[in-house]
């Protein structure tokens, strides 16, 4: 049992994990930066610590200050949310050696699933089909012939990407449709990379034209079994970052979605998974086919779409587990779905100028009403998680999104007929936000007809950006 | 020849100067790169021209509207 708990995070997932906490008798310790001292994750914490100033660099990723906080309030565990040092195995090590619970995983998962050639290799052995791809080669290499690069494209298969392997941020990346055009789109990669990166080597990557971003939370028991608790959709994306994410994934086949789930369940067996995790997979829209990312080691942004949809709090099977308290599940027919979910993120940001952060202060915060309880009002609830009330400042200095709202319903329609309306109810001056944004898309026919693809946003732009 | 502000159109940390004085830059290239909620985000050249000013220093913040940079056009 966990009688002192240190949330080594701010903002809504800092607030929801003590709100768990609470409900299993824990007291809750804070951690703030100087510009957080008032926040609402401090003012809902039975005591809280400075940790240093308001870049993330010097308060909640330092590590060693945070695990002092830790120690000096006398907590027994820490839970790290999302975000911030959740995925930092040595900092799992670290809070673990001071003989505190650590509410994770094992260091040696985040550290297997961290590293991405590992985890491919790890998922592969758990007979998790993964995206076909070749290993690294040097063009320059005397040993790697046309012969060679045709066979690696050909296991590969088309449309494929020609990626730099010392890049990022998509420098040099070139895509080929058919054999033909292989060779030159090789050169081109090859050279833009060795340019920005000083290193010509370059791989090949199925691409997929049409692809939908769809996930599975698992839970594992730390000892062989693990459970998964379905999938969600997170396809309506924007600067790579997930905006729109649902439960059950809309229009995905019976066989589909049940190989998926006993795929992301099978990679958590695999490891002796402890706790909660998340399988994410590329879904091709056109054949249905799926394939591994990767696999987050932590609570996960979206949680509460599984958690409206299942009944089950996932923040407190975590801490129970790492208490070594019994958890009121034994085995995958515990876990029963119901319904659909969806959730919307409310940034603090400017749709129609890219996406740009909006900062200042909140005048007006009106949010509708939900029920008391975390999961109050199921089957047909409205839940929103938020991190800021009325009158607090939304700096530059840590992530845009102000809140979350969750809505469940009988069916897809009624969910998100529920969650257009809590919207439009929702009044917030002082900063821009996407509510509008928001709304737009609820209301798009090809969303409701769950046409829902990761380039969703980019192709409908006329209608969901409009001024 | 006009001088123009180039102006920040949001409030961020100033993570790197990648221009500098004297610079000749091209429409839409980035003289300085901002972090703000976690993102990167370049403030370009309005119009193509010359660097005749960088009015900020990496590591400062900067607010939304601030002359980050003058542009001889």
């Amino acid at each position: 049992m966990i009688r002192r708990l240190l949330v080594a995070n701010r903002g809504e997932i800092a607030c929801r994990v003590m709100r768990s906490a609470r409900l299993l008798g824990m007291s809750t310790v804070a951690v703030h930066s100087e510009v957080d001292a008032t926040a609402l994750h401090v003012a809902l914490a039975d005591q809280a610590v400075a940790i240093g100033a308001a870049p993330a660099t010097e308060s909640y990723l330092v590590a060693a200050r945070v695990l002092a906080a830790a120690v000096d309030s006398g907590a027994d565990a820490v839970h790290p949310g999302y975000g911030f040092l959740a995925e930092n195995a040595a900092f799992a090590r670290a809070v673990e050696a001071a003989g505190l619970r650590w509410v994770g995983p094992t260091p040696k998962s985040i550290d297997d699933m961290g590293d991405k050639a590992r985890a491919r290799i790890i998922a592969r052995a758990a007979g998790v089909p993964v995206l076909p791809g070749s290993d690294r080669f040097s063009p320059a290499d005397p040993a790697v012939t046309s012969a060679t690069i045709e066979a690696a494209a050909a296991a590969t298969g088309f449309p494929l990407l020609v990626k730099a392997a010392a890049g990022g941020g998509g420098i040099g990346m070139r895509r080929v449709d058919d054999p033909a055009g292989l060779a030159a789109a090789i050169e081109s990669t090859q050279t833009m990379a060795a340019r920005a990166f000083g290193d010509g080597t370059v791989y090949l990557e199925r691409f997929v034209p049409k692809a939908r971003h769809v996930e599975v939370q698992v839970f594992g028991f730390g000892d062989g079994r693990a459970v998964h608790l379905y999938e969600r959709d997170c396809s309506i994306q924007r600067r790579f970052q997930k905006v729109i994410e649902e439960s059950p994934a809309p229009g995905l086949d019976q066989a589909t979605r049940t190989a998926m789930c006993e795929a992301a369940t099978a990679l958590a067996r695999e490891q002796a998974y402890r706790g909660a995790g998340t399988v994410e997979f590329v879904v091709d829209a056109d054949s249905g086919e799926f394939f591994f990312l990767e696999m987050n080691t932590r609570i996960q942004v979206e949680h509460p779409v599984t958690e409206m949809r299942t009944g089950v709090d996932l923040v407190a099977w975590q801490l129970l587990l790492a208490g070594g308290d019994p958890l009121p599940v034994a085995g995958q027919d515990d876990v029963r779905a119901q319904g659909h979910a969806i959730e919307a993120r409310l940034y603090a940001e400017r749709p129609a100028k890219g996406f740009l952060p909006s900062t200042g202060t909140l005048s007006v915060f009106e949010l509708p009403a939900t029920g008391a309880a975390l999961l109050d009002g199921l089957p047909d609830g409205l839940r929103i998680d938020a991190g800021v009330r009325a009158g607090d400042t939304i700096s530059h200095w840590y992530d845009p999104m102000i809140a979350k709202v969750i809505a469940h319903g009988a069916t897809r329609d009624a969910a998100i007929d529920r969650l257009r309306a809590a919207l439009a109810a929702i009044r917030i001056e002082g900063v821009e936000t996407n509510l509008v944004f928001l709304q737009r898309t609820l209301d798009h026919p090809a969303f409701r007809g769950g046409d829902v693809f990761t380039g969703f946003i980019d192709a409908h732009k006329a209608v969901l950006l409009a001024r | 020849m006009p001088i123009i502000e180039v102006r920040s159109e949001i409030t961020g940390n100033v993570w790197k100067i990648v221009a500098a004085v004297g610079d000749r830059v091209e429409e839409e290239a980035a003289i300085v790169i901002l972090e703000s909620m976690k993102m990167e985000i370049p403030v370009t050249a309005p119009e193509s021209g010359v660097i005749t000013e960088i009015c900020v220093t990496e590591g400062s913040t900067c607010s939304e509207g601030a002359v980050v940079a003058r542009l001889q056009v």
